[in-house]
């Protein structure tokens, strides 16, 4: 919706439909599920969160400049820290795996079963 | 003290001693039990003899309200009591033989671990004797009659480690229970003809119906099915000579002088409807006599001392209500009150032999006990001279009342009498003189160990004997005092049908012949016991012994035992085990099932922890994406 003062989009911006946008986030998404689901480098899956996170970022600030809504840009600083506390946390759980069972391939982690 | 006050007492002090002897079982000292349960119901009779010397004939049955009990629509039963000559003489027989039995319990039952129990037990049964004496209306009167049917089975199942025992109790109280269901259907149609259950109003409105009236006649039949099952008539008598599982003083105060009694006394009570229906009498007369030789016959051959006692009440009661067909209400009372004595007499002294032969009950392992049982073999001497009906002790006078009554309604109901009468004599004699009579023919260590009873038993019995002997007094023929006494009561009697009532006994010489035939008849059976069993010295076989065929149908009861066993108990049974087997499969088969289904299930779906990683992950994004098309393809 259109601010209180008349504060003008860049036209560059606008030159690029929002719709290429979307497309473009929804592919690195999908890249990045199919990555999750499909890799066994516990690193790699990781690679894909974070490409599935900077999908979202990318997606949030897209529509944000276009709407002239801060509100999206100050969501993605958040999204931003909280990738790096995870990425840290998770590095740090694939240590451990490491250290235990010597390799980091997810697919020999499955004793949680009946 | 004011009438209400004294009243509420009588039933209360019982249930006092009940409370404390119950509550404090184990607790309250030996030394005090006997005590407290004794002078509550001593108490109770003091009371009731004080309310019997003030007793204004005049003033007629007084009514005292407790309290209003039930109140649906038009129907009122209030809890009240009605003092008149009917529940006065009851009362005191109930509280004055029930203090005497008290009194031997305590000698008799004393070192049984049991006792608090037993004297509470003994307690609550007076309680619910009371209430059932003292009720205004019938439905007052089915609480204190199925509270005596409730403490029988408590009673005669006292020592109930013994199957047999509880047997027999199950069987009084459910023989008991079907009699209560034809009383429960009585008081029900009674509420629908009358609108009302008391006493009073009943039989004002009964008074103004028609002779032969079919719902009296129905209202009379039903009650008398709780007459059969409560006194002990066939076919629901069975369940008496069981009854003798339990204590002595059990069998005396319940079996013989109160709870048995309870059905004359409902009859009594409601004389107008039965004096309406003289075919419900018809058939009281012939159940009457049915009963009364066939439990004398059974008696003739029992060996066991009880069980002889136990037939010869069953047949007694048979006599009572042989009297009542006969209208003979005051006859059928004076003999419920004189056997009351002389039955709760030799019940108490064949506890006194049981006491002294170690607890032998088997007669023909008795035998010369007179020497070491002196004041219970005089005591039961005069108790069977006086139930075999011989002059001049009180049953000679009952009886030949109700025989003289009875001649006048049927001559072949009154031979059938005089003929039971002689069966009655012979065996109460045979039982006499196998047990105080002859050699004695039990073991050494019970010879060891012969005594005579304590005070606390002998007492009783001489009390008891002393008024078997000088009750007769109570209703002299011609001009008793019990018929003046209980003349108001069948007021209602003689307003529907004077004739019946007119002054009975026309010619004296009829009474003295008739008087002479029944002394005679037991007499002549009194020698022939003599004869057989003192002078030939004869001694019953035992069980295994060779017997001809009427001797084995009526040594085993007449197989009536077997024969309800067969046709009654047996199917009964069977239907109960099919129904439970049946409830079983179905029951099991839907519990069995649910479970049988969730394991089943459980089964498959444990299948989705396969404990792949990447298979959680896609089972998450699986979720996500039907959540999402939920969310955007189905309005919520």
């Amino acid at each position: 919706m259109q601010p209180a003062q008349d504060v003008l989009i860049p036209e560059v911006i606008q030159q690029i439909p929002l719709t290429y946008y979307l497309i473009l986030s929804t592919v690195l998404f999908i890249i990045g599920i199919i990555g999750v689901l499909t890799r066994r480098n516990a690193i790699v899956i990781f690679m894909s969160i974070e490409l599935m996170l900077n999908a979202v970022n990318l997606l949030l600030i897209a529509f944000s400049s276009y709407k002239s809504d801060s509100a999206g840009q100050v969501f993605v600083f958040f999204i931003m820290a909280v990738a790096a506390a995870e990425v840290s946390v998770g590095l740090a759980i694939i240590v451990m795996i490491y250290r235990n069972t010597r390799s980091i391939d997810v697919g020999l982690l499955n004793k949680l079963k009946w | 003290m004011q009438l209400g006050l004294l009243c509420a007492l009588i039933p209360l002090l019982p249930l006092i001693g009940f409370v404390l002897n119950g509550v404090g079982f184990r607790r309250v000292p030996t030394a005090l039990v006997g005590g407290i349960a004794t002078l509550a119901v001593f108490a109770s009779f003091l009371i009731v003899v004080s309310l019997f010397t003030s007793f204004d004939p005049e003033a007629g049955p007084q009514i005292i309200p407790l309290f209003d009990w039930i109140s649906v629509g038009d129907l009122h039963i209030p809890f009240s009591f009605q003092i008149d000559q009917l529940s006065l003489l009851m009362l005191l027989v109930v509280t004055g033989v029930g203090t005497l039995i008290h009194l031997y319990s305590i000698g008799y039952m004393h070192h049984d671990e049991g006792f608090g129990k037993f004297m509470a037990f003994l307690n609550l049964f007076i309680f619910f004797m009371l209430l059932l004496v003292m009720g205004a209306n019938y439905v007052i009167m089915f609480i204190g009659w199925e509270g005596v049917g409730l403490c029988s089975y408590l009673l005669i199942g006292f020592w109930n480690k013994n199957t047999s025992y509880n047997d027999a109790a199950r069987k009084a109280f459910v023989m008991n229970r079907i009699g209560d269901l034809g009383f429960l259907l009585g008081i029900f149609t009674i509420i629908n003809t009358f609108g009302t259950v008391e006493y009073i109003d009943v039989f004002k409105q009964a008074t103004s119906l028609p002779m032969g009236d079919s719902t009296v006649l129905v209202i009379a039949l039903l009650l008398f099915v709780g007459a059969m099952g409560k006194s002990a008539q066939v076919p629901l008598y069975t369940w008496l000579p069981d009854a003798m599982a339990g204590p002595t003083p059990v069998s005396a105060l319940i079996h013989a002088a109160t709870m048995v009694t309870a059905g004359i006394y409902m009859i009594v009570r409601s004389n107008v409807l039965y004096t309406l229906a003289p075919a419900a009498l018809e058939l009281i007369g012939a159940i009457a006599i049915i009963t009364a030789l066939l439990a004398a016959s059974i008696g003739l051959l029992q060996n066991d001392i009880k069980k002889v006692l136990a037939y010869s009440t069953v047949s007694q009661l048979g006599y009572m209500f042989l009297g009542l067909s006969a209208t003979a209400y005051t006859a059928g009372m004076f003999h419920v009150i004189t056997h009351a004595f002389f039955k709760a007499l030799l019940f108490l002294g064949a506890g006194s032999v049981i006491h002294a032969m170690s607890d032998e009950q088997d007669i023909r392992k008795m035998g010369g006990l007179r020497k070491s049982l002196p004041i219970t073999f005089i005591t039961f001497a005069i108790g069977t001279w006086a139930i075999a009906g011989l002059p001049p002790f009180a049953g000679f006078f009952s009886k030949d009342e109700i025989l003289a009554h009875v001649f006048e309604h049927s001559k072949v109901l009154w031979a059938l009498g005089v003929l039971g009468s002689a069966l009655t004599s012979f065996y109460m004699f045979r039982l006499l003189f196998l047990t105080f009579f002859g050699e004695f023919r039990g073991t050494e260590e019970q010879k060891h160990h012969l005594h005579e009873s304590p005070a606390t038993m002998t007492i009783p019995l001489i009390v008891l004997a002393v008024l078997s002997a000088i009750g007769g007094a109570l209703n002299l023929p011609g001009n008793g005092w019990l018929g003046h006494f209980l003349e108001p009561i069948f007021e209602g009697s003689r307003q529907v049908n004077p004739e019946a009532f007119a002054e009975s006994v026309g010619e004296s010489s009829t009474e003295y012949v008739l008087m002479a035939v029944s002394a005679g008849v037991a007499l002549v059976a009194l020698i022939v016991a003599y004869i057989m069993y003192i002078s030939r010295k004869a001694v019953p076989a035992p069980n295994e012994a060779e017997r001809s065929l009427p001797e084995q149908v009526i040594y085993n009861k007449y197989y009536v035992d077997e024969l309800y066993e067969t046709i009654i108990v047996r199917p009964i049974r069977s239907m109960g085990d099919t129904f439970y087997s049946f409830g079983e499969f179905a029951v099991d088969g839907v519990v069995n099932g649910v479970a049988w289904g969730v394991k089943q299930s459980s089964a498959q779906l444990r299948r989705l922890q396969s404990g792949s990683i990447g298979f959680y992950v896609f089972a998450m994004v699986l979720s996500i994406v039907l959540i999402f098309a939920l969310r955007f393809f189905i309005r919520f």
